[in-house]
């Protein structure tokens, strides 16, 4: 197929090379700076997609980031395939291969035509709620069709492989939009010294010059942008970004910006494909233009109805005449620039339709003069034709614009372009939460006040005459770097003039009336992509829909991927115009980030797989790997799970692991356990408030076991504390809770107790921990160490030793999770594995067994031992824990958490208590979670009264055992209570104490 | 995303380094004991919830382990100032009121 849309010159596009390309299957060309929509509307190609709702046909409405129709899915490979794309910011390579998102079977065929011909009066607004709603079991299966009707575009469907990453940036200035406005701008704030940042979403800086025919200063615009951009280029402090779109304004001047870097190049392309960059700015300069504002009026989605800026870019820009008859439509004098550059062309004007009465500007002149009908006083109504423009039926309108005052004709053409004004790209500065106000002035919603340090330029504040713009920018440029304590210099080179056409006000209208009223009149539509039609509005308000975030929602106006950029404004204005208000106190919908789509690729960076959280490993981690165990991920630690030998189920390992504590002996890798040295004069009086228990005589050599509450009285961490000496101690912590133990020692003695001599080191890393335990574990650690006498009396329970184990400087701790006797070996970390293999050495005549996290669990679980976290959930005191031996009440400083135990609510008699559990079906491990249930026939639902926080397979006593929380549970022993398992049987067990095995606890005193 | 000064660094930076640690200048009763349940429960649970200017703490987690209090508006998210735990702020519904 030929382009037999392209002009023979003009534009930026380099006709020297030839792309191919496909869409829907089919082979066209274009050249090196065309956008797939350029390049098909070169190809003559008028349907690009189907509409969301209705089906209809579909074409390129406008030339930027605002295209509600030409949506692409590009790329085939599963991987790499991007949905939701605009054709209108798509850039040409040789090969790409794209297609319509929308469309079922086909956009050629399309089966929801049919239905929106058909069925079109019957698809009112909200029409997905009351239609599929109900029953809403059946919900899940609409969707699939809707979803596949409506065509959303295909994710991809394997991970992809290109690299996506973040980038962080502090900056003077950040300039965004590299228009007339931005590049003054940024000129201006690195010639005053800041360091400066622009960005804009377009391959080429210049924003709409790179469409303009203006001359600025004698200079053509193109050649103005090259010099800006040359200058800027010579900056030093200067940071340039291209294809780069600010997608989010945060609090306190932070921007996002996704920049893609290299899907321009096609997909073999390698390096970053896209990149995020975390800007913090001194200042931002807002320059981010404005977008034309198309009429609405009768079929006005027909392909071939564009907006008459799009049109002028498309042929200045691209070389390319989108038709060959042209009807346009404008409410101001701005737009005769697009007829006048379709005459130059070469093509026909067959007229302009002129909503205003009088149109006496320059522009309206020179078209005169140039032999182009101009239909004063006129509005296009409808669009004829069907699959594509063949026609526009125009009529003479009441002076307000509001009625039709004469009959129709029908002027025949194959593009209407249309213009409403334009409306400022504010959405960047309501990000956040700035409200953009109207100007009767602009006829557009123009930035409003602002806490951030901004300042915004140019189109966006309605400034559109050039040479305003461009020193609006200028001074932008001075009071942002000013008011980041850099001293503006004049710019001689900016104190440009350009000659502008003199021009008349234009004229407020949104919606050109047809003979029948909005509801009967052919679709009248306000938002393309989600197919919102004035009578759609009409109907809202009238079924009582006042509010416009009301509106949106009912309607779903705005909801698109383009989130209604084209229509929001004309929306907002026939909300007004349905309720009788005025567009002021209608107001607008919140504009969110992000303001065009943003991939997963670049929000997730490099922060995916492996590098998405820091993993921390111990010592002996790889000693675990080369055994072969299984992990398990505790916090960020990777935890040895189990250690499966050949063949062993993860159930026989663990019970193989369990025995050998239990009659021999095992080790422990506990080298994740939190740890914090604490020291100072005031370190045991610290201690005393934050722990439950009294800790002032605790001599060196000794430790114990502390619980520490939150304020409200809930079990927060345990663990167990040894004393160095009066000023220094060793708090141990549960390994997920190293560091929030950490903040909270902080907390109080900063914001409540600075007075006291204390201060609080992490050394969890410093240290390695090896756990022997199990009735042989006194030889094991006696073979390694000369300097510490393990015997009973020497060595008791709860104390701890200094000593020399398998020659590295150790501190052992005998204490026990396991309720066997054991010690717990501490060196510094670099000894870790050195230990780690010596003790296994030393074991081996002994039968030791590494074991893992499982093991340890089903050991403390049959010892009745708690786990934070597990057995306790923020809602749980000492005394429903039955740990009444930890409290000490009568210490002179209240603990945290004391008044607490003492409200009403703790006091409550049927708190949740923890139990013991015991299947009666011995086999049977119930779930953990499991919900108790007093009687099983009780009709649904049925109350319950507690759940299983621990359960396991007990190797040692033969039988399955629980651990729970149940509604006063500490006064049912024996009880027995049906536990509901995932399966949706009901399993019988009896209540009883938490310590399953050993209960005199004589094992650990030997 | 904040821009928090820290006061004991004596820098700005990003909010993802700090917590959030609740409402500033809320001492702890010095004897809890002989509050009555509703005193201890206004202590533990009520915090003001205020449109405008309110004092809070923050915790400088992954930088110098400090907390500091600060004066921020909960509509703007404008930050008035930072300052060390136990000094007064220059910035009150007072100051604001008269100003």
């Amino acid at each position: 197929m030929t382009q037999r849309n392209r002009l023979p010159e003009r534009g930026r596009v380099d006709r020297s090379r030839t792309l191919r390309f496909q869409f829907n299957g089919r082979t066209y060309t274009g050249h090196p700076g065309d956008t797939v929509a350029s390049a098909l509307l070169a190809n003559g190609v008028r349907l690009v997609g189907r509409s969301f709702k209705y089906g209809r046909p579909r074409g390129v409405i406008a030339a930027g980031p605002e295209e509600p129709n030409a949506i692409l899915q590009v790329g085939t490979d599963p991987a790499t395939t991007t949905p939701n794309l605009r054709a209108t910011q798509t850039e040409l390579y040789d090969g790409l291969v794209c297609s319509s998102t929308n469309g079922w079977p086909s956009t050629e065929r399309d089966l929801t035509s049919v239905v929106g011909k058909v069925g079109g009066r019957m698809m009112p607004p909200g029409f997905y709620y009351k239609t599929f709603m109900w029953p809403s079991s059946l919900w899940m299966t609409y969707e699939k069709g809707i979803r596949k009707a409506a065509g959303l575009g295909q994710s991809p469907s394997q991970p992809d492989p290109a690299e996506y990453d973040h980038m962080n940036h502090h900056v003077d200035v950040l300039v965004v939009g590299a228009g007339p406005a931005g590049l003054s701008a940024a000129r201006t704030a690195a010639r005053a010294g800041a360091r400066v940042m622009i960005a804009d979403e377009q391959p080429e800086l210049g924003g709409h010059l790179l469409a303009s025919r203006a001359t600025i200063s004698g200079t053509p615009a193109a050649k103005w942008v090259r010099r800006q951009t040359d200058a800027l280029a010579r900056e030093p402090e200067v940071t340039v970004l291209r294809r780069t779109t600010a997608v989010g304004y945060h609090d306190h001047n932070f921007v996002v910006l996704s920049e893609r870097r290299t899907d321009h190049l096609g997909p073999d392309a390698g390096g970053v494909r896209e990149r995020l960059h975390r800007v913090r700015a001194g200042q931002v300069v807002i320059a981010t233009g404005a977008h034309e504002r198309p009429l609405v009026f009768g079929n006005n989605d027909r392909p071939g109805v564009m907006t008459a800026s799009a049109v002028g870019t498309y042929i200045n820009r691209y070389g390319v005449v989108p038709g060959e008859r042209l009807v346009l439509m404008t409410t101001n004098d701005h737009a005769y620039h697009t007829a006048l550059d379709w005459h130059n062309a070469g093509r026909e004007v067959v007229a302009v339709v002129d909503t205003r009465a009088e149109a006496g500007g320059d522009l309206p002149t020179e078209a005169r003069a140039c032999g182009i009908r101009v239909l004063t006083g006129h509005g296009v109504i409808e669009a004829a034709g069907g699959r594509s423009v063949t026609g526009a039926r125009v009529a003479p309108l009441s002076a307000d614009g509001e009625s039709l005052a004469g009959t129709t004709h029908e002027l025949p053409c194959d593009v209407i372009a249309t213009s409403g004004g334009w409306s400022p790209v504010v959405h960047l500065t309501c990000h956040t939460g700035d409200k953009p106000v109207w100007s009767e002035e602009v006829l557009g919603f123009v930035p409003g006040e602002t806490r951030q340090a901004r300042v915004c330029a140019g189109g966006v504040n309605g400034t559109y005459a050039l040479e305003a713009v461009i020193h609006e920018g200028v001074d932008a440029g001075k009071r942002a770097a000013t008011a980041w304590g850099f001293e503006a210099t004049e710019m001689r080179d900016l104190a440009v003039s350009v000659a502008e056409p003199s021009q008349d006000p234009s004229m407020k209208l949104f919606l050109v009336p047809h003979h029948k009223p909005v509801t009967r009149a052919p679709k009248q539509f306000v938002d393309f992509q989600t197919d919102v039609t004035a009578a759609a509005i009409e109907v809202a308000v009238r079924e009582g829909y006042e509010s416009i975030e009301h509106v949106k929602r009912y309607t779903v106006m705005g909801f698109g991927t383009d989130q209604g950029k084209l229509g929001n404004v004309n929306g907002v204005a026939l909300t007004a115009r349905a309720r009788g208000k005025t567009i002021p106190e209608t107001g607008t919908t919140v504009f969110r980030p992000a303001y065009t789509p943003v991939t997963f690729g670049a929000l997730a960076g490099m922060e995916r797989g492996g590098l998405l959280d820091p993993a921390r490993f111990t010592p002996m981690h790889l000693w675990h790997v080369r055994q072969g165990a299984a992990f398990e991920d505790v916090g960020q630690w990777k935890r040895p799970w189990y250690y499966p030998r050949h063949g062993e189920s993860m159930q026989q390992a663990v019970n193989r692991e369990c025995l050998a504590v239990r009659q021999r002996v095992g080790m422990l890798d506990a080298s994740t356990l939190g740890k914090i040295d604490i020291q100072g004069s005031d370190a045991r009086e610290f201690l005393n408030r934050v722990y439950t228990n009294a800790w002032m005589k605790l001599q060196p050599g000794r430790c114990r076991y502390g619980l520490m509450l939150k304020e409200d009285g809930m079990v927060f961490d345990d663990g167990v504390t040894a004393c160095v000496d009066d000023e220094h101690f060793i708090m141990t912590t549960t390994t997920g809770n190293a560091g929030p133990v950490l903040e909270w020692l902080e907390r109080w003695h900063q914001t409540e107790w600075p007075e006291l001599d204390v201060c609080f080191t992490s050394i969890t890393d410093q240290w390695a921990t090896v756990t022997v335990t199990g009735p042989e574990s006194r030889n094991v650690v006696a073979k390694l160490c000369d300097d510490i006498d393990f015997s009973r009396e020497a060595f008791p329970f709860m104390a701890w030793r200094e000593g020399t184990v398998a020659g590295a400087l150790a501190r052992v701790f005998r204490i026990s999770f396991t309720g066997e006797l054991t010690y717990e070996i501490n060196v510094p970390a670099d000894y870790g594995m050195h230990l780690w293999e010596a003790v296994y050495a030393a074991g081996e005549p002994y039968g030791i067994t590494p074991y893992g996290t499982e093991t340890m669990h089903v050991l403390r679980a049959e010892k009745g031992f708690i786990i934070v976290g597990q057995d306790t959930d923020g809602s749980v005191t000492p005394e429903d824990l039955g740990m009444h031996w930890a409290l000490k009440r009568e210490k002179p400083f209240s603990f945290l958490g004391q008044r607490s135990l003492d409200r009403s609510d703790s006091r409550r008699r049927d708190r949740e208590q923890f139990v013991g559990i015991r299947p009666l079906n011995g086999e049977a491990v119930l779930p953990e979670g499991a919900q108790a249930v007093e009687n099983p026939s009780n009709p649904v639902p049925k109350r319950t009264i507690g759940h299983v926080t621990s359960s396991y397979y007990s190797a040692a006593l033969g039988h399955s055992i629980a651990l729970g929380l149940i509604e006063r549970g500490h006064d049912r022993q024996r009880e027995r209570l049906h536990f509901m398992t995932s399966d949706g049987r009901l399993e019988e067990a009896e209540l009883c104490s938490t310590v399953f095995y050993d209960p005199d606890g004589a094992r650990q005193n030997v | 995303m904040l821009n928090i000064y820290c006061p004991h660094c004596g820098e700005h930076r990003s909010e993802e380094e700090f917590h959030y640690a609740g409402e500033a200048h809320i001492p702890r009763p010095e004897n809890p004991a002989e509050l009555s349940d509703e005193a201890w429960g206004d202590y533990l649970f009520f915090r003001r919830n205020p449109r405008g200017l309110h004092h809070e703490q923050w915790y400088h987690a992954t930088g110098c382990r400090r907390f500091f209090n600060v004066a921020r508006d909960t509509v703007t998210y404008e930050i008035h100032e930072s300052y060390p735990m136990g000094a007064r702020p220059s910035v009150s519904r007072d100051s604001e009121e008269a100003a």
